[in-house]
């Protein structure tokens, strides 16, 4: 520990501190622009000159180390005249635009010139101009008002992992910019409108519709993955304007991914729904709520009495809230019927645990973990915030494998990587228990049968970073969770953290996986394989929120009766017989509990759109309606409080109830490697015209492939190819994906163009077109 | 990616060697060699060529990029077979520099940062480059020096050269 004294305050602070980091400490505020406590050190921008007690100048407090017995003045005469001379030559080039820039009222620059700056410049020569550049449909930019101090640069070559920004050019000429003709396309690039001091990198989406001091604030949680970011919601005018990261270290940190900060166009969307709908003779026509209601109360007694309550289904999204989920259970369960059901992309019910999957610690301690194992994930796609912590683990030297379905870049470093087909991920964890046993002389469990599996250098590699470690995580991804072995997938890696002493994770799709697993809304499997005579259906799509959206469309559609409650129409408007509006994440009170456990409560932030009504209160008036006890609930508080009540952590285990027994088995002939793209998550993502505008997004309905495979099917980078799954068609246009393992074909689902197609992981035909 | 393969194996060998001299994490390092190696074998450097110098060292391009635009002995536009470079830096300035830049230019019929239309010279203006007590001096193509440059040895040298 160092003493040092700031101001006449005397502290002491760690070792290799920085006069910043010791200022902040005790709430010393130093002026800064490209000093940012997440990022590198970069000490160019020189606002932070402060006086230090026998240096013969004033230095940089972002990069000058604490020395025991340091005395700093960051007041005094010496600091402020060079703090003002710094923001005298930063000003020399800015075009001082505050009254037509989005920045206004919130820019570090304008704030610390109102402290630092002249009330008149004395520069009267001409300014530089730099001309703007196209980043993609996300960042806006005014590239004459950037100061240069790089926190953009070194966002994407630090946090994001790939240098898309750079700073080419000397001196005068500096510009800030990607290599020529690139977007930067990155899934956590809007970062950097949040990071930028001035008004040179903003909100395209958001790009002069308010100004910053016209925004209410008002906390949110992320309604995407299950990582349950905090946001700050920013209104006007009872809309969402724009969307902010909260700052939470524990969780999100200071970041938000793209979908966190720009699905909120679709809350703004023409198609939302403002009134409930009633199908008349084929013709939808608007009701009342009172009628709609009544006449889902009808059809469904109706149902019931004529075919059992065994005929009713209810699927739901896992972006509804606890709440929501909880009472669609109870409204089931009072009319006789199990079931309901949220995991809809899954294809393997078979897996019984203790208790609501989960990460199996905090995120925290996932991302301190010394060794990490990541099993059949999209990693960067599905859980941007969580790759971005591991990469930063990476940076300190924690070990990172997977055993995954495809080799996309992490933009780190992998200590081990497995690839192979997806319908042997189980295989792929064998061979790794196989390489664990064989190295360490140790058996595997009974249950786990590894004849006929073959150890590879890749196996033994990911085998071997959990050598020598503490603390190590295996964790399963969505493709994992979505394969149709996930049972025994899940059994195989269970075995392999018990061999290695890792503790075993399961990642959240969807901001509220885990909380509908305590809702009890899970359990039901696959309703719409054996098709039910009336599905109820709270926020889905069923041709863009299941793993087989050809089947479910058939199910819906021969039924009798669909009710389908949602903010969207334009899905539901061909199946369903009603349509009641709820209320989507920003426009009702509830709670999702993210992917560590724990329950984040949230309010609606502006008030339910025309006649739309949070799902909670119609589900509680249908209770009513139907007579059933226990839905007198005046508050979604206290829904929670009786879906929590106890102790959650106690409800969480990713223990099977009983050991699956698993056995290696072949695989051959072409499969499908289905994922479901980053911006069709849900209603919302699929719904923002600015993410749908993304690279990420244009390259999603590519198929593709490895240049063997392609070579085998005749097809060729950049033409076009006819797929085929039962009587599903689609053609797409055809990319190289080195990648991937022989046979496999990647081709996206829940896209207008494959919504059509079959099972994820499963045969598909290929043609050329 | 780069369409086709721009850096013959050479090059490549060349910047192996470059990139031997770093450790593995700090591949970066060998950039500007990298640059060099490439500019010498092209002459001036692509978009293309930086992209699959970045490539091939495994960094982005824009960071090679920042690099090429950063030093102004890279050229990012073609030049001629022979680019001159005259040091225009106040010493040289005071004693002969500007006067050979502009013999140069009305010898040549280019100004500075122009090529010849038969494409045998380009006309360069330079920093310091540690030559001052020489002045005036040229630089060619980067690599040879030349001291004392009246407008005789102006005209020998220009005479020289293919
Ligand atoms: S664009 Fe903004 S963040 Fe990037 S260097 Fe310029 S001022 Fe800094
Ligand atoms: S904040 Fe210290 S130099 Fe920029
Ligand atoms: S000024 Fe010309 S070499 Fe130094």
């Amino acid at each position: 520990m160092l003493e040092i004294e700031i101001d006449g305050k005397k502290l002491t602070v760690p070792g290799g501190s920085t006069v910043m980091d010791a200022a902040h400490s005790v709430g010393v505020h130093i002026p800064h622009f490209c000093y940012h406590k997440k990022l590198s050190i970069a000490a160019n921008c020189r606002m932070c000159l402060v006086q230090v007690e026998k240096a013969p100048k004033p230095l940089p407090a972002c990069a000058t180390p604490v020395t025991d017995g340091m005395k700093v003045h960051t007041h005094s005469d010496m600091a402020v005249t060079a703090q003002k001379g710094v923001m005298e030559f930063l000003l020399i080039n800015h075009p001082l635009d505050c009254p037509i820039c989005d920045q206004g009222g919130e820019c570090q620059l304008q704030d610390l010139a109102v402290g630092y700056g002249g009330s008149a410049s004395r520069y009267e020569e001409e300014k530089r101009v730099v001309p703007n550049k196209n980043l993609g449909p996300l960042i806006s930019t005014d590239m004459t008002r950037c100061i240069h101090c790089s926190r953009c640069v070194r966002f994407t070559e630090e946090i994001a992992g790939y240098q898309e920004l750079g700073m080419p050019g000397r001196g005068e000429h500096t510009e800030v910019m990607t290599f020529i003709g690139k977007t930067v396309d990155s899934e956590i690039s809007g970062n950097v409108i949040d990071l930028c001091p001035v008004g040179a990198l903003t909100s395209k989406p958001f790009r002069y519709s308010a100004r910053a001091w016209e925004l209410s604030r008002r906390k949110s949680v992320s309604p995407h993955d299950g990582l349950g970011a905090n946001l700050v919601v920013q209104v006007k005018d009872h809309r969402v304007k724009r969307v902010l990261p909260l700052e939470n270290e524990a969780i999100n940190e200071c970041w938000i991914a793209d979908r966190d900060r720009f699905s909120y166009e679709a809350l703004n969307s023409e198609e939302r729904l403002t009134k409930p709908l009633i199908k008349q003779g084929g013709v939808w026509q608007e009701a009342d709520w009172q009628s709609a209601l009544e006449y889902v109360v009808h059809g469904l007694k109706d149902i019931i009495a004529n075919h059992g309550a065994d005929s009713i289904a209810a699927v739901a999204t896992e972006q509804a809230t606890l709440e929501e989920l909880y009472l669609l259970k109870q409204l089931f369960a009072g009319l006789g019927s199990q079931n309901v059901e949220t995991r809809l992309r899954a294809a393997d019910f078979g897996l019984k645990t203790q208790g609501a999957t989960w990460l199996g610690q905090s995120i925290v301690d996932f991302v301190g973990s010394d060794a990490v194992l990541v099993v059949g994930s999209t990693l960067r796609k599905e859980q941007p915030l969580i790759a971005q912590r591991l990469r930063q683990a990476v940076k300190k030297g924690a070990k990172l494998a997977i055993v995954n379905s495809h080799g996309d870049d992490l933009l780190t470093t992998l200590a081990g990587e497995l690839i192979v087909r997806p319908d042997q991920l189980v295989e792929g964890v064998l061979a790794v228990i196989k390489a664990v046993t064989e190295a360490r002389g140790v058996a595997a469990p009974a249950h786990i049968d590894l004849a006929g599996v073959e150890v590879t250098d890749a196996a033994r590699a990911v085998a071997a970073v959990f050598e020598g470690k503490d603390k190590t995580s295996i964790a399963l991804g969505n493709l994992a969770q979505q394969n149709p072995r996930y049972a025994e997938l899940h059994a195989a890696a269970a075995a392999l953290a018990e061999l290695v002493g890792a503790k075993l994770g399961v990642f959240a799709a969807a901001a509220n996986s885990v909380g509908a697993q305590l809702a009890g809304a899970t359990g039901a499997g696959n309703v719409f394989a054996q098709p039910k005579k009336a599905y109820v259906l709270l926020n889905t799509e069923v041709e863009f929120d299941t793993a087989n959206g050809a089947e479910a469309l058939a199910a819906v559609q021969q039924a009798d009766m669909v009710v389908a409650l949602g903010s969207f129409g334009s899905c539901a408007l061909e199946h369903a017989d009603v349509i009641l509006p709820v209320s989507p994440f920003s426009e009702t009170s509830g709670t999702f509990v993210n992917v560590e456990g724990k329950p984040q409560s949230f309010n609606g932030v502006v008030r339910p759109l025309g006649e739309t009504r949070p799902a909670w209160k119609v589900f509680r008036v249908l209770g009513n309606l139907l007579g059933l006890e226990n839905f007198g609930f005046n508050s979604s508080e206290e829904v929670r409080d009786l879906v929590l009540a106890g102790d959650v952590a106690a409800k969480l285990s990713n223990a099977a109830v009983a050991p699956v027994a698993v056995k290696a088995q072949a695989a051959s002939g072409v499969v499908r490697l289905g994922e479901v793209p980053i911006y069709q998550l849900d209603m919302l993502t699929r719904r923002a015209p600015a993410l749908q505008a993304t690279a990420d997004a244009l390259a999603a309905s590519q198929l593709k492939a490895n240049a063997a495979t392609l070579a085998k099917l005749g097809l060729a980078h950049g033409g076009n190819a006819q797929v085929k799954q039962g009587a599903g068609v689609a053609t797409l246009a055809v990319a190289l994906d080195a990648g991937l393992a022989d046979d496999v074909v990647r081709v996206a689902a829940n896209l207008p163009a494959t919504r059509a197609l079959g099972a994820l992981t499963a045969a598909i035909e290929v043609t050329q077109a | 990616m780069a369409a086709t393969r721009l850096l013959s194996d050479d090059a490549r060998k060349e910047i192996d060697r470059e990139l031997a001299k770093y450790p593995a994490e700090q591949r970066r390092s060998a950039t500007m060699s990298a640059l060099r190696i490439a500019q010498v074998e092209h002459r001036w450097l692509t978009n293309e060529l930086i992209e699959e110098v970045a490539e091939y060292i495994g960094i982005a391009p824009v960071a090679v990029y920042e690099v090429a635009t950063f030093y102004n002995m890279f050229d990012r536009e073609p030049v001629g077979r022979h680019k001159i470079t005259v040091c225009t830096n106040l010493p040289c300035a005071l004693s002969g520099g500007a006067d050979a830049g502009k013999y140069l230019q009305q010898k040549l019929g280019i100004g500075y940062g122009e090529t010849t239309a038969d494409g045998r010279f380009t006309l360069k203006e330079g920093e310091c480059m540690g030559a001052c007590g020489y002045a005036p001096v040229l630089l060619m193509n980067n690599h040879s020096m030349c001291k004392h440059m009246t407008p005789e040895a102006i005209d020998k040298k220009l005479a020289e050269l293919e």
